[in-house]
Formats: C-alpha cells, sequence, structure tokens
C-alpha cells in the first residue's frame, strides 16, 4: 500500500481535507466545532500552562497502516534534520514547565539523529519524561534496531505502542499482514528488558484505537481485557492502556469517505460531543513541532498543516513563549474527535 | 425505492416521547438504567443485547448493537458466538416443544 501522497490522491492536500470538514459537516456551520465551544465559553480556545512538546521526527516509517493521521510510509522521505533537533533542544532546556518530550513520527526510530537526539535530551534535561511512539515492528525490522529496547532503558525512555486489539484478525486488517505477530515479539523484547514489569519504572504503555468507523468504548474496561488476554494468550504484561478516538482526517477520512460512513461518524462524534473533554484537550498544554520546524497546537492540525496562530514565532527557529502561551488554538471540525464521549489525547481518555 | 426499514429511523427512536411522553420516559429512563454496569458489566449486557437483537430480528437493534459491541471492545468471534446463542435458544424452543407432540402423540395414540 502507498501513502496518499505517493498514490497522488486529492486528500494528500490539506486544504481540500478541510473543504470537506467544513462544506459536509453535518449540520453546517450552526454545528461546527466553533459553535459547539461557544455554547460553552470556551472560544477562543487558549492554552493553559506548556506541559508537553510534541516532536514528529518525520513522516518516514515501516508501516503504512489504513488509518494514519500522518500518512506516513516507506515512500515518505521527510525526515528532520539535526539542526531542527538542535532548535528543539535549546527550547527544551529554555523552557522549565515542559514536563515531557514526545516524540512521534512516522517511526521515529528511523530518523538517523534519532539515539542522537535521545540521548542529548536526557544530558540537558534529566528528569524530563521522554516518550518514544514505537510501531513495535520497528524493533524487529532490521538488525540495527534490535537493541531499541536496551536503548530506550539506558535513556530511561517511556514506550507507547499502538496495539488496536489483542488478535491477529483486527490488528493486521488495520496495520498490514503480519504485524500483530511481529507487535507480539517486540513487546516480548520489550518485557524482558523491564518494561511493562510491575515493581519496574520502565513505563510500556499500549493505544487502543477502533479498527472502523465507531468510538473506543470504556478505557479501563479494554485495559482490564486486553491486560487478561495479553497475559493468558501470549504472556505479555503492559501499564496502562489509552484510547484513542479516530480523527476524521488524512487515510482514515479517506476510509470514512470511500466507505460511505463519513456523516455517520461525525454524527456519532457531534452527538457524543463533551463540554469536560472539550475543557481538557491535550492542545491546551502542548506544542507541537513538524519535522521542518514549525508549530502546531498538535499532531492533527500539523497533518492539516494548520500552522499556531502567532504572529512572529510560528517556526522553532522564531520560539516565543510570551507570544505562544498567549495565542488562540487553531480548530475545526477534524477537533470532534478529541471531544467525544471520554474525549481522547495521545495520552488516552481526558474526561 | 420505499421499504418499511430505514437505518436512517433509528436516529429518531428518541421521538416516540412526541406522542406520548410520560411513558417514553420512563421508557427511556428504564433502558438507561438497564445497561449500566451492574452485576454484569456493559460490555456483557451489549453482548446479550446484540443476541436478543438477532433473535428478535430487529434491524435497528442489530445496527446498533453491533456498533455498540465494537465499541465495547467485542471482536467478530464473541459477536458471532453471541448470535449462536440466540439461534440455539430458538431453534431449542422450537425443538423442545415436540415435548407437547409427543405428550399428544402418546395421549391419542392406541
Amino acid at each position: 500500500m502507498k501513502s496518499l501522497k505517493a498514490q497522488l490522491h486529492s486528500l494528500a492536500d490539506p486544504e481540500e481535507e478541510l473543504v470537506i470538514l467544513e462544506e459536509r459537516h453535518p449540520g453546517g456551520a450552526g454545528s461546527s466545532f466553533r459553535a459547539h465551544l461557544e455554547k460553552i465559553g470556551l472560544y477562543p480556545l487558549q492554552p493553559t500552562t506548556l506541559d508537553i512538546f510534541q516532536i514528529n521526527l518525520g513522516k518516514m516509517c515501516n508501516q503504512v497502516c489504513k488509518h494514519c493521521h500522518v500518512d506516513a510510509g516507506p515512500d515518505r522521505k521527510e525526515i528532520m534534520t539535526r539542526e531542527t533537533m538542535e532548535l528543539c533542544l535549546e527550547v527544551i532546556q529554555r523552557e522549565e514547565s515542559i514536563t515531557c518530550v514526545d516524540l512521534t513520527g512516522g517511526a521515529p526510530e528511523m530518523n538517523p539523529d534519532f539515539r542522537w537526539f535521545v540521548e542529548a535530551i536526557r544530558e540537558i534535561r534529566p528528569e524530563v519524561k521522554i516518550i518514544v511512539r514505537c510501531n513495535l515492528t520497528i524493533i524487529l525490522a532490521n538488525p540495527r534496531f534490535n537493541d531499541l529496547p536496551e536503548f530506550f532503558k539506558k535513556n530511561k525512555v517511556e514506550v507507547v505502542s499502538s496495539l488496536p486489539y489483542f488478535t491477529a484478525l483486527k490488528t493486521d486488517s488495520q496495520r498490514g499482514e503480519g504485524v500483530f505477530e511481529k507487535s507480539i515479539e517486540a513487546l516480548k523484547l520489550l518485557n524482558l528488558a523491564g518494561y511493562g514489569q510491575k515493581n519496574s519504572d520502565l513505563i510500556l504503555n499500549l493505544v487502543y484505537n477502533p479498527s472502523g468507523a465507531f468510538l473506543p468504548g470504556s478505557q479501563s474496561e479494554l485495559e482490564d481485557e486486553f491486560k487478561k488476554k495479553l497475559w493468558d494468550r501470549f504472556g505479555v504484561e503492559f501499564n496502562s492502556l489509552f484510547t484513542i478516538t479516530n480523527i476524521p482526517i488524512s487515510r482514515f477520512l479517506e476510509y470514512l469517505l470511500r466507505t460511505d460512513n463519513y456523516e455517520n461518524y461525525m454524527e456519532k462524534l457531534l452527538s457524543a460531543f463533551n463540554p469536560v473533554a472539550a475543557a481538557g484537550v491535550m492542545c491546551r498544554n502542548t506544542i507541537s513541532i513538524g519535522w521542518d520546524g514549525f508549530l502546531y497546537d498538535c499532531d492533527f492540525n500539523q497533518m492539516l498543516d494548520l500552522k499556531v496562530n502567532t504572529l512572529n514565532s510560528v517556526h522553532i527557529s522564531d520560539w516565543d513563549s510570551a507570544a505562544l502561551s498567549t495565542r488562540s488554538i487553531v480548530i475545526n471540525n477534524h477537533c470532534f474527535g478529541c471531544t467525544a464521549g471520554a474525549g481522547s489525547s495521545c495520552g488516552g481518555a481526558t474526561a | 425505492m420505499k421499504t418499511y426499514y430505514n437505518p436512517d429511523d433509528l436516529k429518531k427512536f428518541g421521538t416516540i416521547g412526541d406522542l406520548q411522553k410520560s411513558m417514553a420516559d420512563k421508557f427511556f429512563a428504564y433502558y438507561a438504567e438497564v445497561f449500566k454496569e451492574g452485576a454484569l458489566t456493559a460490555r456483557e449486557k451489549s453482548l446479550i443485547a446484540l443476541g436478543v437483537a438477532h433473535a428478535l430480528q430487529c434491524p435497528y437493534c442489530i445496527d446498533a448493537y453491533t456498533t455498540d459491541t465494537l465499541e465495547k471492545g467485542c471482536d467478530e468471534e464473541q459477536m458471532m458466538e453471541a448470535v449462536h446463542v440466540a439461534a440455539a435458544i430458538r431453534g431449542g424452543a422450537s425443538l423442545v416443544h415436540s415435548t407437547q407432540m409427543i405428550n399428544k402423540i402418546k395421549e391419542i395414540s392406541m
């Protein structure tokens, strides 16, 4: 499977995606995300304290997942340079409110400067939480990645990995043939290194997202089910399960439109709008940095090319914390994905 | 083409109260109470509902509880087993009545 970009698909163009999100929105402008925020007094949406510094190290990935909001894959060559990483390091060192550096991609480990970057972050901020969003199969993709669990352990990196289900059928249908088996093998290697074990401070969290046009159920119930099944069937352990709602952009939007599920899915998100989840959306305490150094309110806005709404601080080279902390967060109708039901963020449910 | 069942009508379920509000309110309050986590988990109740939906052959309920069981993390295998439970009870309900037939045969036969 090729990326939408390599297919020259119209939905590889963020402008095209925004047209659909606005013009085909159920109920029109009157039921837009902005209108919903206005009703509960949250518009314009403002940041709280900058807590999470999320960096997209590139769109290159060894997998081509059907729902990927990044449209990542082996054919994507966009990758963060060491120069941009150095600019990120300056900000991480300076901004003391940052408690978490969240590395994502693509497969962040495929960036040739990944290990250098992780070690540099650990050196300048010994106590900061470093998260790597690891797709698991990368650990087995090439012998040069086999020691990643030990590298993560050495640098006290928290691992967050997607596993849509505890069976091969559902996992492979979303993430590709054979992904489940390799993921289980990689999870066992992480467990062996001490990750996800009781009385260990090496954290291994899993991400569940629905494999289709429906919402995730209760995070705690799914976590119990995953823990039981993964232990009983494979002897695999992990810490927490994060449920994440699929956001209607990129490949998931393409799937919704192709299968005639778009309107129903959006209606589902709208009817599940939760004001508590809206107040707790992750973009309020996060800055997302693109592979080319541009700044966004979240990884989804990044993929829609909706840069932060500031005059002179849209790139890491022009970082202005005062301007960023008083900005208005850029919203559109895809944001309903983060406010439905129990809410959704890169750290799971929010309400 | 007109049909008796339209998937969009499921969304109108809540409007049945327009014709008789107090009974509808009581029904929906009861319905919500039934599906809450209790001695059975919400997930177990959803699987029961999926089975019952098939036994009653209610297309609205099948749509609703297929989605709901998926959302609650059930997989296709578990969902199909729930339908087999419904089928077994339906089949069994017919077959067990054959005891009445057998009784009657004995009663009126020499």
